[in-house]
């Protein structure tokens, strides 16, 4: 466990090394990054390997940073964190697999990667709501770069209106925290010291409170109908930061929810809670419904990350330990399928045929060009539809089976959009694999081969969707101890109806 | 020597790993692949007979063997396999017809290039089939009724480059997934009522009685709960067995190849909706002891099958594809299937199921065996004469038609119809079903004389069929099997020694009736089927078609009646145009206000932002500047620099900001005050 903040020095460290090496040659930086991205991810292992469950934040340090504030270097893990940063490091890893082909300023592009996995990895062991904020900003910066110069189609716009969208959800969430470190009256910003203070907050302050920080974070998540940032920015974004974003960066937003907003203001949770769930059931099927009709391939993808993320949000907005467990399952399962996803269609795919329409490569014989891809994308669709044998079952299930118990009707409505799912995956995967082949000749498509990167990255997520598809309990033996602490258990009894 | 329960998982582990061969052989391991998968299916056939042993041995005993899958968070969520005779019957007839039929596929699969790929998915299909049959748990055999549709989709679509066999494949997927929706909800439902999703459980599975018992509560629309949980996991068997009215997907199925439609769209997984109901009877049944409900379960599984049936049979007189008519026949027998449960006779429908697998398998095989030989010709008006070329394969498709159609006494299909119109009879509620049934009997004595009629009789109508020759014995072989088994099948459930239906109600001993109890009824059925034949040979065979572009002799009688039928009285068209047309505009609904409104609103607040910036640096340049600039003119210092510094963006944003941190202050401090 004491390895954990690790992460957060060594991935700072390799941003410095990689743009130092980037100086010199393209391959160094490569290969620092990779090395970074393996030992940040074999850190979390490594925690992971001798980690007890237990039923509470674990710390790991705790000083003072500016006391005249009460503001502490205050890191500290649990079961979901570190299910979280495991994901982390997954996902690191395999970004940088697959920008292995990443020929222009190698250096800065992986300085900026792995310092947005540095603010991703503090974020997720920030016990303390300022540390958190500040990590959390750490993150957002660098990809507002790694948009604008390494990205595609309508980079510049995409990248903006991710960044104001983003800034505008820390906006709310620095506001509400703000009120709150005011109303507490000398707390500091410890979270459970926060916490602790919230239980004297009037009516209005905990609405309000609550209000500010859940829109923000939920804007990061993708909440429905804050969403809009989200496919735009998938589209613009270069394939490891499109595979961080959806992957890691919208977990922020709903880790930020389960960490933050939901225990620390259960009076406001409770308030808001059928409403919250009612917008993630909406973003469900809608985005669900848009991604049937979109002719950019990445766009397809966007939407079905808006849609999943509403399973989470849908988990969160149940509030029992059951939905909650699935929630962050979900977040696993789905930082796995949508990275392999994008990896497919912007790496394997973009990047050998130049286009994304799906007109076009509907005349290509894409499955006979590059089988390997065909092959990852077939068996990633049927992972993100929810098939059995891959994470997003166990993870839906589960969600579904705890909001079964809060509300039957929420999850009544839900379950719609497993249906909605299979119709724009199958879609997508015809059309774009499998489309009309008898007309064009096989030798007009010279593509080359798939890499070895990419086919390592792909099998090490293929490998992560079917384990824990198989066997969830391996993450949900860390999650559910942690959903089982004391303010999680105030919030599951006193929140649920 | 019997398999035991806790081994019982080793009957769909061999083709799962028959299947892993198959993906990661080369693309020229054809015959490792298919080896592999024969070999495993045999394996699997073996331990499945191994496992009726164990099951006879006990019939009325539920063997169990649960363990937990992952936790939930209140308690483990349980799977398990079981063992009883149902399974063992059903495990034994999935693994031997799968076995032929996969042996039949090295004949008729011998050119396509994607043969390896092929029987990897045949392998994967007949795990996932065998673990839905062996499961103990309604969620293990939802996860393997989500593979084999899985399996369906990827087989239906293997010639995929045709764009209809797509299309149906994703048609098939997407319409049974309509009724597995209302089984996940089912099954959601009973979790949260029963807290275990496990058939058996030492008397703690939910169709155990305690459990039963809790079930029977009404819901405030006048639905017992088991009423309600029962109809959602019918939608599941609706989806899957084709009934009505989700059964557009069936017929379309019939793109993939032919080994494909004999196994999985005719002999087994169509059937799984069957087995299900069967499966959760006494769920079914829970709802009968109610007096003062609407409706039971089972009386809406009556009305469906019977519909169904009368519904497939009519629509398969007027097809012209030979795999279509069988797939309207498969249809229709499945509705059979459904009106036996919904009467109360789960036995009748799994003995139907068995015989319908054997014979209708057969017929699939055998119309593979003809397009085969016919160079891929479907269409039966171009067929003919093939009875001459094709000795074996038209000996063999004539005893599978008459097994269908019931011809009485020799074959098995008439004794397992027999037994569901008589269950039909007796039923309490009432007798519409059963007019239905009648009705349906005649009907596929009809179109089957016509089927027979113009694919076999007479001289060949096209090229392809003139060149027809018969096949070699890989293929030839399973459909003389099959045909032995159409016809000896019926020896296990005679109504003087009904062997199978003892044994599936967990009795030691065989209680025959007397050969002339429900003669009457018997009867009226032989004069049914005579009936049907006699018309269709009335019209079909006496004057045999001419050419291929001959009118029927039906559509001259009543054009309108066969136009309607033959385009499927319109299903299709009205789905297309009900809900797809939705579904469509929903899509286009959501896509635009996600372009135009919210992404309208996001950009009109940046387009906001701008013109904000701009007016703020206006305002700077004339008048603070001016102000400024005035200053220092008068002051004629270091003004005029220090205000140069100043114009430009930065300074608007700064200002933007500033602004926000005053109301952010002020909330402070209003939060603070409190």
């Amino acid at each position: 466990m004491n390895a954990l903040p690790c992460t957060i020095y060594v991935a700072f460290t390799g941003a410095l090394l990689a743009l130092v090496a980037g100086a010199r040659s393209a391959q160094a930086a490569r290969v620092v990054a990779l090395l970074t991205a393996l030992t940040v991810w074999g850190l979390t292992l490594y925690a992971a390997s001798g980690f007890v469950p237990a039923a509470a934040l674990q710390d790991l340090i705790n000083i003072p940073w500016i006391p005249e504030l009460g503001i502490r270097y205050h890191l500290a893990a649990d079961g979901i964190s570190l299910t979280l940063l495991v994901l982390t490091g997954l996902a690191a890893t395999t970004g940088v697999l697959f920008s292995w082909n990443i020929g222009e300023r190698v250096g800065e592009f992986f300085a900026l990667y792995l310092a947005l996995i540095g603010g991703v990895c503090g974020v997720f062991l920030s016990a303390d709501a300022f540390a958190l904020f500040v990590f959390y900003e750490i993150a957002i910066v660098p990809k507002y770069f790694l948009i604008a110069n390494w990205g595609s189609t309508n980079r510049e716009y995409g990248a903006m209106k991710l960044v104001l969208y983003s800034f505008a959800g820390s906006a709310l969430v620095l506001a509400g925290v703000l009120w709150a470190y005011a109303a507490a009256d000398g707390a500091g910003f410890g979270l459970a010291q926060l916490a602790e203070a919230a239980t004297r907050f009037t009516h209005v302050q905990q609405l309000g409170m609550f209000a500010l920080v859940f829109t923000g974070f939920a804007v990061l998540a993708g909440m429905f109908p804050f969403h809009t940032w989200a496919p735009t920015g998938h589209v613009a974004a270069p394939t490891a930061a499109s595979m961080l974003l959806a992957g890691v960066v919208m977990k922020l937003g709903a880790y930020g929810c389960l960490r933050v907003a939901m225990p620390l203001f259960p009076v406001g949770f409770a308030f808001f809670q059928p409403a919250i769930a009612w917008l993630a059931i909406a973003g469900i099927l809608y985005a669900g419904f848009v991604a049937l009709v979109q002719e950019d391939f990445k766009f397809v993808i966007g939407y079905s990350s808006v849609s999943h993320m509403g399973f989470v949000l849908l988990g969160l907005a149940a509030a029992n330990a059951t939905a909650a467990g699935g929630a962050v399952l979900q977040m696993f399962s789905h930082g796995v399928i949508a990275g392999l996803l994008f990896a497919v269609v912007g790496r394997m795919v973009y990047e050998r045929t130049h286009t994304r329409q799906l007109a076009d490569l509907r005349a290509m014989p894409l499955h006979r060009l590059i089988p390997f891809a065909a092959v990852v994308f077939v068996l990633a669709g049927l992972a993100s539809m929810g098939l059995p044998g891959f994470s997003g079952f166990p993870a839906e299930l589960t969600i579904l089976v705890g909001t079964w118990q809060t509300r039957p009707l929420w999850a009544l409505a839900a379950a719609g959009g497993v249906l909605v799912a299979a119709a724009f995956t199958l879609r997508a995967i015809q059309v774009s694999f499998f489309g009309k082949v008898e007309r064009v000749e096989v030798n007009a498509h010279h593509l080359p081969p798939i890499t070895w990167p990419e086919k390592a990255g792909a099998l090490l997520l293929l490998g992560a969707t079917i384990y824990i598809g198989l066997c969830p309990d391996a993450l949900l033996d860390w999650i559910r101890p942690a959903l089982r602490s004391p303010l999680f258990h105030a919030l599951f009894t006193g929140g649920a109806s | 020597m019997t398999l035991a329960v806790q081994h019982l998982w080793l009957i769909p582990a061999l083709p799962l790993a028959a299947a892993a061969v198959g993906a990661l052989a080369p693309r020229s391991g054809r015959t490792l692949a298919a080896g592999a998968a024969i070999g495993a299916m045999a394996g699997s056939f073996i331990l499945a007979c191994l496992a009726l042993a164990g099951a006879l041995a006990d019939p009325a005993a539920h063997q169990v063997f649960n363990f937990a899958w992952f936790d939930l968070g209140f308690g483990a969520l349980r799977l398990g396999f079981l063992l009883d005779p149902l399974t063992a019957f059903m495990c034994v007839m999935v693994a031997f017809v799968s076995l032929l039929i996969f042996i039949f596929s090295t004949g008729y699969m011998k050119e396509d290039a994607n043969y390896k790929q092929f029987f990897c998915f045949l392998s994967l299909f007949a795990a996932a089939m065998l673990g839905l049959v062996v499961a103990n748990s309604l969620l293990l055999l939802f996860v393997c009724w989500e593979l084999v549709g899985l399996a369906s989709y990827l087989l239906i679509g293997f010639w995929f480059h045709k764009p209809s066999a797509a299309a149906a494949a994703k048609k098939a997927f997407i319409t049974t997934r309509i009724g597995d929706l209302g089984f996940l909800l089912g099954l959601l439902w009973l979790q949260d009522n029963q807290g275990t999703l496990l058939f058996y459980d030492g008397g703690a599975g939910f169709l155990e009685a305690a459990a039963l018992a809790n079930l029977s509560h009404l819901l405030p629309c006048g639905l017992a709960v088991s009423t309600a949980i029962g109809l959602l996991i019918f939608c599941g068997a609706v989806g899957k067995s084709g009934q009505f009215p989700l059964h557009v997907w069936l017929p379309d199925a019939m793109e993939g190849p032919t080994p494909v439609s004999a196994l999985i769209h005719a002999a087994t997984m169509v059937a799984a909706g069957v087995f299900l109901i069967a499966r959760v009877y006494p769920l079914m049944t829970a709802d009968q002891a109610l007096a003062n409900v609407p409706v039971h379960a089972l009386t809406v599984v009556a009305f469906i099958g019977a519909f169904t049936a009368l519904l497939g049979a009519l629509i398969a007189v007027a097809q012209n594809d030979i795999k279509r008519i069988l797939a309207f026949s498969t249809v229709s027998q499945l509705g059979y299937m459904m009106l036996a449960l919904g009467v109360g006779s789960w036995v009748a429908a799994i003995f139907h199921l068995l015989t319908h697998a054997f014979f209708k398998a057969l017929l699939f095989l055998g119309a593979g065996s003809v397009i085969h030989a016919a160079h891929h010709e479907q269409d039966i008006r171009a067929l003919g004469g093939l009875s001459k070329k094709m000795k074996v394969t038209y000996l063999t498709f004539a005893l599978g038609t008459m097994a269908l159609v019931g011809v009485p006494l020799l074959f098995s299909g008439f004794w397992s119809k027999e037994a569901i119109l008589h269950a039909a009879h007796g039923w309490r509620v009432s007798h519409l079903p059963f007019y239905a049934a009648v009705l349906g009997v005649v009907l596929t004595a009809f179109y089957n004389t016509r089927l027979m009629a113009e694919t076999f009789f007479g001289s060949p109508r096209s090229e392809n069929a003139a060149h027809a020759r018969e096949n070699g014995p890989a293929m030839t072989l399973p459909l003389v099997i099959l045909a032995a088994c159409a016809v000896l099948l019926s020896l296990v459930n005679l109504p003087s020694y009904p062997w199978l239906a003892a044994k599936l109600l967990g009795e030691q001993e065989v209680r025959g009736h007397p050969i002339f109890e429900g003669a009457g009824l018997m009867g009226l059925s032989v004069v049914l089927v005579a009936l049907g034949v006699g018309l269709g040979w009335a019209l079909y065979g006496r004057s045999l078609r001419a050419n291929s572009a001959a009118k029927d002799p039906l559509a001259v009688r009543a054009p309108g009646v066969i136009a309607a039928l033959a385009n499927r009285l319109g299903f299709d068209e009205l789905y297309a145009a009900t809900v797809g047309r939705l579904n469509a505009a929903l899509a286009t609904l959501a896509d635009v206000l996600d372009r135009f409104v919210w992404g309208g609103a996001v950009d009109f607040l940046a387009a906001l932002g701008q013109f904000t910036g701009l007016v703020t640096r206006e305002t700077d340049e004339r008048t603070l500047n001016g102000g400024f600039d005035t200053t220092s003119d008068k002051l004629r210092g270091a003004g005029q620099a220090y205000s140069q510094a100043q114009t430009g963006e930065a300074h608007g944003y700064l200002r933007t900001l500033a602004l926000g941190f005053v109301i952010l202050l002020l909330l402070v401090v209003l939060g603070g005050a409190r």
